[in-house]
């Protein structure tokens, strides 16, 4: 009755480690550091062999860098709970690196000032823009693709709208994301309140369809390979270029339930573009708020997307129109 | 006749959990079964009570159409149809239809031989929609707790409901689905990106192996969890995702009633700190 369904490994065969596909440049193999071993634990999931990795110039470059942003952040925690160790894991989710006040606009400010927020973000920033060159230069050291660096570039595109893009174009630093576990969901409640909430965003809209997109196509791909992994539907890449019986019973699973089927390789550009698309919709949504559009709801009533609700409480004006006029006291009930 | 090359020698009689032959054929490329018949009698019966309701109500723009749940006053029971009572039917109609495609999931399972993930998974997703209408709305003492069926409806419901909490995202079960929704699509945008770069590397190049794909991502990350593992991890990311969104909506009011933010208050008041 009950039957294997390959959800862990049961046996594990452990075979000698592995350095890695041959580079070119015999020096190059030398830049793979941390001798393999295996972990058995790890082995129940997937692969048991830890290791080894190439760092190179960029990869140590990408880390210094961003060690240098991560404990800057720590160091500002550390001095705001007065270097007590105990404070700083109790406020640990409280504590903040926030970016300078309004009135700085994008110039320097001191250090205390939210001049470490700049400080931490350059750092990271570059960090990331490294690693994403080590992604390429990898890809292509192994005569692969570079599909892997041009999805890393769209999640790239997402943060340096929030942190560097839209600020700039706004003419000041406030406006970008703080460095703090509760501040930047802080961050995330104010940014769609103070823009009419950002569920009438369509790009909002897009970019959470292919966030919960991603995690179905996920699940049904995850599930459909190894519910066929008794016919080797793992070994995507041979099933690719010589379909076996593990790809027609995956690819008519889904014709016979739903009427249509990617195949194995289709299946895997749907993956890429529903995933990429999730930051880059993200990134044309955030982009647009308070530099196009500057109340969600109220464009959505203008183009009869959202239903105008009565004023039941009188005319008020929206409190972020007109910052400069006098406010409008809502008419007595 | 909407049959791929090599589909006619695994059309086979068998496998079917109920009705035996009955149901054991084709319509064009869909399998039928008993629980196809089913699935069809509650999608038909539910989209045809969404689309009557909806001509009852003050638009056809696709956006604003509403179907909502009853008023809080009908607790439990039952409401006239004009007053929530379309809404139940339909919320029944939909589980009737999500359990049959479920069912319908398992006996082409079993007639392809292959083993019970894909329904096992779409199970989590029924599951948080049966905690979004059903238990909680029950944990709560009215229907009126569910979410109304239409685009912008839908969205206000989400937005209302959170902020009745104050912030949401404090609510740790969220934070943790959200992270796993975000994990998830970083994943899978990995695993896309390998497949495809491996299978298309590009000029002159010949196509790779998975040993090219396990030592990209040990240069890259030190680790490569390897073709099964990816697969594995993969579907334990997403049905993780979707387990906490339901275990974060349906503690929120039957079991926390006031702002999230508060909740914390236990973690800053440990005696350790002292």
């Amino acid at each position: 009755m009950a039957e294997y369904q390959n959800l862990f490994t049961q046996v594990q065969v452990e075979g000698p480690t592995y350095m890695g596909v041959e580079l070119e440049n015999p020096h190059d193999n030398g830049e793979r550091i941390v001798p393999p071993f295996h972990l058995h634990l790890a082995g129940r999931l997937g692969n048991a062999q830890i290791g080894p990795i190439y760092l190179g110039f960029f990869g140590v470059a990408a880390c210094v860098f961003f060690l240098i942003g991560f404990t800057s952040i720590g160091w500002n925690y550390l001095v705001q709970v007065n270097y007590s160790p105990i404070q700083f894991v109790r406020q640990l989710f409280w504590l903040s690196v926030d970016p300078p006040a309004p009135s700085w606009g994008l110039h320097l400010p001191p250090m205390n000032e939210g001049g470490w927020w700049l400080f931490a973000g350059f750092f990271i920033t570059l960090s990331i823009l490294l690693w994403w060159v080590r992604t390429y230069r990898r890809a292509r050291a192994l005569g692969m693709g570079t599909h892997v660096s041009w999805a890393f570039a769209g999640a790239i595109w997402l943060y340096l709208v929030l942190g560097l893009i839209r600020p700039v174009l706004l003419g000041r630093w406030s406006e970008a994301v703080p460095f703090g576990i509760f501040s930047h969901l802080d961050w995330t409640t104010a940014f769609s309140l103070r823009y009419g909430n950002l569920f009438y965003n369509p790009f909002h809209m897009l970019s959470i369809a292919f966030l919960y997109g991603s995690v179905l196509l996920f699940a049904m791909h995850a599930a459909t390979i190894l519910a066929v992994s008794r016919f080797g539907g793992e070994r995507e890449i041979e099933q690719i270029v010589d379909r076996g019986t593990a790809s027609e019973r995956a690819a008519l699973f889904w014709r016979w339930t739903m009427g249509f089927n990617a195949t194995m390789e289709s299946i895997h550009r749907w993956a890429w573009w529903f995933a990429v698309l999730t930051c880059v919709t993200g990134g044309i949504g955030i982009l647009l708020t308070g530099t196009v559009v500057d109340n969600w709801y109220l464009w959505s009533v203008k183009h009869g997307v959202a239903p105008s609700y009565p004023e039941l409480w009188g005319h008020v004006v929206d409190p972020a129109a007109g910052q400069s006029a006098p406010a409008v006291v809502p008419a007595a009930q | 006749m909407a049959m791929l090359s090599f589909e006619r020698k695994y059309r086979v009689r068998g496998g079917t959990l109920l009705g035996g032959d009955l149901f054991d054929f084709w319509v064009g490329p869909f399998y039928v079964g008993l629980f196809g018949v089913t699935t069809i009698f509650f999608a038909f019966l539910g989209t045809a009570l969404l689309l009557y309701a909806a001509s009852l109500g003050p638009t056809w723009n696709i956006w604003q159409i509403n179907i909502a749940p009853p008023d809080l006053k009908y607790g439990l029971g039952l409401a006239p149809l004009r007053e929530g009572g379309f809404w139940q039917i339909i919320t029944v109609c939909a589980l009737g239809a999500f359990g049959s495609w479920a069912l319908r999931e398992v006996e082409i399972s079993r007639k392809l031989g292959m083993g019970y993930h894909v329904p096992f998974a779409y199970g989590f997703a029924v599951l948080a929609y049966f905690t979004l209408e059903v238990v909680r709305p029950v944990l709560l003492g009215a229907w009126g707790h569910g979410f109304p069926y239409g685009i912008l409806s839908h969205l206000d419901w989400v937005s209302n409901v959170g902020y009745q909490f104050l912030h949401f995202h404090y609510n740790p079960a969220h934070m943790i689905a959200v992270s796993l929704f975000f994990t998830t699509t970083f994943a899978l945008a990995l695993h896309g990106a390998l497949i495809l770069s491996s299978t298309n590397p590009g000029v002159g190049e010949v196509v790779k192996s998975p040993e090219h794909e396990d030592t990209f991502f040990r240069d890259i990350i030190g680790y490569s969890v390897g073709t099964l593992g990816i697969h594995r991890l993969g579907l334990f990311l997403a049905l993780a995702a979707v387990f906490f969104s339901a275990v974060c909506i349906v503690i929120s009011g039957p079991f926390w009633t006031q702002g999230w933010p508060a909740w914390w208050g236990w973690w800053l008041r440990l005696p350790i700190w002292a």
